[in-house]
């Protein structure tokens, strides 16, 4: 049974006259991970907020097809509800600061207080969301004092906590460090073992063709390849189309290192393999 | 041109919590990237380039003059400094206005520091946005307003700190361009960044940042092939570069084109 299903999903913002997604459909089952990718104004941004419904109810503008998430229909029922049971991470993480709150461990707790929490278990989650996204030494610290990097994993972190059926992340390590998008990565792939069901848009191809199961490619509102990461970054007409694939896809392709199955190699790993016994040589 | 030289420098925000705990270097014109995990003092450092944060101990010297005994409005005609996060940056209602300010505030006359602003504009690709307001514009072309206000200012240094964030495919290309040209005009870049890939492409000398030190100096080349050097600063060579450490390959490669030279040419 999918927890996403997407149909035919049509949406133009106010006072423009091309649609932002054009005739979108995709389903998600529970416990994956799905990757978005693709070129700016692809519409990967239009999509996360669709997913939560604040396309259409808090943007407006014309709305068609259907957007069911974790049992809700969102074009029919509010924000208010759809965000009990699906979790954004906005794009830019000053956006998602309540304003309201003076530390960063209440700033986790602004979520939890809405949502009526009771006291020993908000405790014990921001504990856990807190040590998860290494941000227990500043949880004393106001969110606007942070670093950018650490601002973004406090975004990540106060949705966490919310533990949503459905996680919903735009961009979420934009501004991370290689150490720090490895945390977000591996968190984010051990809820989805838990049950929990990802779907981030992410320009970082070569980690999501990792950990993704599934990447879907947005180009000018359409949806216009969905499958597993091998797959997809294979096809020969996303470089073309402004869609960055995992630098070792691209060298292999040029090299025409193919692995048994006719794909390129996604990984470092997969890369050396073929590319090890292409050279006739035994790898390092 | 310009040369920035800085001595023993020491920063904190609070006292008894160093940031920045005795840099030492100079930089001359060319590009520069800087690279750390967050929290290392990156964009500290940036701050004090331009005397918006001025040193606790040691000092910064822009072209000879101490950062200290002159005001950021001057320091401002030598270093231009682009922000992380671009609202910290962007204030007027058109875009055109924002990039015209910087040229404004050095006297330039309207007409001129109009073509300027389009010229700006033009280079990092948002033709047709000018009379927009910035906040009706995606995260990726409010950062690159705020790369073009900063261009249109014509500084002999120009500081871009994270300019990739939230750039596809084509605008980090674009962004590398707008650097291969200031290098081209003898300008200094200096870039904060996580993306080794826009490093390894487009900087000849990186610094690598940790715990408010300069843990390694050297050229990109250098730099990426020293795992350990990246491993204790929490970071990682371009996949690229992985990719051909792992095949053993003889020459360190930082771009697809070189690997698939160095394959191809058998090395």
């Amino acid at each position: 049974m999918a927890v996403i299903e997407v149909e035919n999903l049509r949406y133009r913002y106010p006072q423009q006259t091309e649609p932002a997604l054009d005739g979108i459909s995709f389903t998600v089952e529970p416990g994956e991970f799905i990757g978005i990718i693709g070129p700016n104004r692809a519409g990967k941004s239009t999509l996360c907020q669709a997913l939560v419904g604040l396309v259409p109810h808090f943007y407006q503008g014309s709305i068609g097809g259907r957007v069911v998430v974790a049992g809700l229909d969102v074009h029919r029922h509010p924000v208010s509800e759809v965000c009990r049971r699906v979790g954004l991470v906005f794009q830019s993480p000053f956006t998602q600061m309540s304003g309201a709150k003076f530390t960063v461990y209440d700033e986790v707790a602004f979520g939890l207080e809405h949502q009526g929490v009771p006291r020993d278990e908000m405790i014990r989650r921001i504990d856990h969301v807190l040590h998860l996204l290494g941000l227990w030494e500043v949880r004393d610290r106001n969110p606007f004092a942070l670093s950018g990097g650490q601002m973004q994993r406090l975004a990540v972190a106060s949705v966490l906590a919310l533990q949503p059926q459905v996680l919903v992340l735009d961009e979420p390590t934009s501004q991370l460090d290689p150490a720090g998008t490895s945390e977000v990565f591996t968190a984010v792939t051990d809820l989805c073992r838990q049950g929990m069901t990802v779907v981030m848009a992410e320009h970082k191809v070569e980690r999501l063709a990792e950990r993704a199961d599934r990447i879907l490619v947005l180009h000018r509102g359409k949806c216009i390849a969905y499958g597993p990461p091998r797959e997809v970054f294979s096809r020969e007409d996303l470089p073309g189309l402004g869609v960055a694939i995992p630098p070792v896809t691209e060298a292999c392709r040029r090299l025409g290192w193919r692995l048994p199955d006719g794909t390129y190699p996604v990984t470092v790993e997969e890369a050396v393999k073929i590319g090890g016994a292409a050279r006739g040589g035994n790898p390092g | 041109m310009a040369e920035i030289r800085v001595e023993d420098v020491h920063f904190h925000y609070t006292p008894g919590v160093p940031v920045l705990r005795g840099i030492s270097l100079t930089i001359t014109p060319g590009t520069v990237a800087i690279i750390g995990q967050n929290g290392a003092g990156k964009s500290t450092f940036v701050r004090l380039l331009n005397g918006l944060l001025k040193p606790v101990r040691g000092r910064v010297l822009v072209d000879g003059v101490d950062t200290r005994t002159v005001s950021v409005a001057t320091l401002a005609r030598t270093v231009g400094l682009v922000f992380q996060n671009p609202s910290d940056q962007l204030f007027r209602s058109r875009v055109l206005d924002e990039v015209m300010f910087g040229p404004l505030n050095l006297k330039l006359p309207a007409d001129q520091a109009r073509a300027r602003a389009r010229e700006a504009l033009r280079q990092v690709g948002l033709e047709g946005v000018e009379d927009k307001n910035p906040y009706d514009l995606g995260l990726a072309e409010r950062k690159l307003v705020t790369v073009a206000g900063v261009l249109a200012m014509d500084t002999p240094v120009v500081v871009l700190d994270e300019p990739t964030i939230a750039q596809d495919r084509d605008g980090v290309r674009r962004l590398g361009e707008v650097v291969a040209w200031l290098k081209a005009r003898g300008r200094t870049v200096i870039t904060i960044t996580h993306d080794m890939d826009f490093v390894a492409r487009y900087f000849e000398r990186v610094l690598v940042f940790q715990a408010g030190q300069v843990l390694a100096d050297g050229t990109a080349g250098e730099i990426f092939t020293r795992p350990e050097v990246l491993k204790a600063a929490g970071l990682e060579p371009p996949q690229i570069t992985q990719l051909g450490l792992r095949l053993g390959l003889s020459v360190p490669v930082l771009t697809v084109e070189e690997f698939v030279a160095a394959i191809t040419g058998g090395r």
